[in-house]
């Protein structure tokens, strides 16, 4: 039976850590995500858990002893957000590349400047090329159940990479809510024993790892990389119809939400999916217009062809980007979508929207003009402006 | 109970309420209701202006926007008054629950200047918890007063619940688990002298 509890998102995610008892983690405090090297340092001192904590200077340091646990073999975890993300940027990739299956709670803030404590998704987005898995949530429960399956992902033969499990900075990190959490003896059955093939401490097998790569070296390299991140998307699948056995909970790459019969659609990523579920089930009763969500959760590896798929029929489709990458287009997510569906031919109106930034609220009102929106898009082939906002103060 | 109640607490930095919000969120999910508390953060500091929130429902809770149209709102500090319109979006059926040592007509008239002309509440929560605990802690008789004015729990079912959490937490200093619980009996008390029928005895 599950356990019935009331947690914030950052509480579940120590809890998760606590039932994991992974053998390292250093870790450097920055806001949001302070509580959970907190919650965890009290597990710690209660001898609930025997991981080892590393107290660091700075964030790049959380990542270099991250990297060097990983590579000596033991089962690693982090929490960072924003600006301390930022300063790891170098031993990012240098985890990805030496196929280290370090796995970092990530609580989404928004970077520097102006600066600014609250969600947005620019930290994890501009780390979207650094090699690591990323999965979103929505809610508490999505990211405790997002976090227990990490490891299975990262750890994988096939896989061997480094997972972020990204929450929606105070939004879910300090908001509480209902949860349904997992016994600790059946999240031990369910991440296993971290057994590595090859380690740096096996006196049995010397090796090197992270050595300077000559021209002649270093593409092969990006291309295991490459061959590591589409095994993923079998690995993700895999562990998720596992977790459903266990808990009855369904995951997958993305979530469809009322969209069988959908027309008009909203993609996005993260907490503010649940208010754009309010929205759909509001319009879907008052006016029986069909609208529909599509929730990505896992970004890294994009599931193209499946969001192709997912998208093609629709009549109308909003990307809601919560990150700027200002390539004075379009944001992330609408990028990426849109390219999903030309290559599918789709004849589906796509606009972008960029929301939320720095943690400008949105709220069900704000979803449902977008549907009107898209409505209006559907009718006249037109849009307004292809690369808009919700929430802007125009004075 | 309608099926989600929204409630909006005022306060300032370091007067307890994100944690009086939470501790709702609390005793509403331990009576089996679906519950969300979240504060709304941005440069604390002790005696700035801030706001919590509260979704407590029988469904499941999905939104994450604040709360923009709430049912109720407590104000821990009535200063507040002078600087916020508290009562802003607040429904019309709703009521404000004000913290203050002040007449309920000086409160009433002060938020008639908002436009507000619907239910207002008050408790001197000071002097309750001082007479109580012989300490200021304006959490507990500001719970009970958001209880018995909305409903969202039983006035027993909270009760009952509340000794229970309170015999949790003060385990190392249970001399002050009685005086928490008569600040709450003592609220309920004061309110019902309100002139509305205040404490609603069911859920």
């Amino acid at each position: 039976m599950a356990i019935r509890e009331r947690l914030s998102g950052n509480e579940a995610v120590a809890y998760a850590i606590r039932q994991i008892n992974p053998d390292v983690m250093p870790a450097f405090p920055i806001t949001p995500s302070t509580e959970i090297p907190q919650y965890v340092a009290n597990y710690i001192a209660n001898g609930k858990v025997d991981t080892e904590f590393i107290h660091v200077e700075s964030e790049h340091s959380a990542m270099s002893a991250a990297v060097g646990a990983s590579a000596a073999g033991a089962r690693v975890v982090t929490a960072t957000s924003s600006c301390g993300m930022a300063l790891m940027w170098e031993e990012l990739y240098v985890a990805a590349s030496d196929r280290l299956p370090v796995v970092m709670a990530l609580v989404n803030r928004a970077l520097s400047g102006p600066i600014n404590i609250n969600a947005d998704h620019s930290d994890s987005m501009g780390a979207r090329d650094s090699g690591w898995i990323q999965i979103y949530a929505e809610s508490n429960q999505e990211v405790y159940d997002n976090f227990l399956q990490a490891y299975p992902i990262a750890e994988h033969e096939a896989v061997h990479l480094p997972v972020m499990i990204c929450q929606d900075g105070f939004i879910t990190s300090h908001g509480v809510e209902n949860i349904l959490l997992v016994e600790d003896e059946k999240v031990k059955e369910f991440v296993g024993e971290y057994c590595p093939a090859h380690y740096l401490l096996n006196e049995k097998e010397p090796m090197a790892l992270g050595p300077y790569a000559v021209s002649s070296y270093y593409m092969e390299t990006k291309r295991g990389q490459r061959e590591a991140m589409k095994n993923a998307r079998r690995v993700i699948l895999e562990v998720a119809e596992r977790f459903e056995k266990m808990t009855g909970r369904k995951y997958g790459f993305f979530e469809e939400y009322r969209m069988e019969d959908a027309e008009y659609v909203i993609v996005i990523i993260g907490s503010a999916a649940g208010t754009c579920r309010a929205a759909v089930d509001h319009i879907r009763k008052e006016s029986g217009k069909k609208v529909g969500l599509l929730k990505i959760r896992v970004f890294r590896p994009f599931p193209e062809e499946e969001l192709a798929e997912a998208l093609r029929d629709k009549k109308a489709v909003a990307v809601l980007d919560r990150s700027e990458m200002f390539s004075a287009t379009g944001g992330p997510l609408g990028t990426e979508v849109r390219s999903a569906l030309y290559g599918a031919k789709s004849r589906a109106e796509v606009v972008n929207y960029f929301y939320g930034l720095g943690g400008r609220d949105i709220t069900v009102e704000d979803f449902e003009e977008v549907y009107t929106k898209l409505e209006k898009l559907a009718e006249t082939h037109k849009a307004e402006d292809m690369y808009d906002y919700i929430g802007l103060r125009e004075r | 109970m309608k099926k989600t109640v929204e409630i909006r607490w005022h306060g300032r930095g370091g007067q307890g309420a994100k944690t009086a919000a939470l501790l709702l969120a609390d005793v509403a999910f331990k009576t089996g209701k679906y519950v969300q508390g979240f504060p709304e953060y941005g440069p604390e500091r002790m005696g700035a202006p801030i706001t919590a929130y509260n979704r407590i429902s029988e469904d499941v809770i999905t939104i994450h926007s604040n709360i923009y149209s709430p049912d109720y709102v407590v104000v821990v500090d009535d200063g507040l008054l002078e600087s916020i319109d508290v009562t802003q979006g607040l429904k019309k059926g709703g009521a404000v629950i004000v913290n203050t040592g002040r007449s309920r007509a000086q409160i009433v008239s002060q938020l008639k200047r908002h436009g507000w002309k619907g239910s207002v509440y008050t408790v001197d929560a000071r002097k309750i918890s001082l007479d109580a605990l012989g300490r200021y802690y304006p959490n507990s008789p500001m719970l009970a007063a958001v209880v018995a004015v909305s409903g969202v729990v039983s006035p027993d079912e909270f009760l009952k619940e509340m000794r229970d959490s309170f015999a949790h937490k003060f385990a190392k200093k249970p001399e002050v688990i009685e005086g928490n619980m008569k600040a709450l009996e003592k609220t309920f008390e004061t309110l019902a002298e309100n002139g509305e029928k205040a404490v609603r005895k069911s859920a």
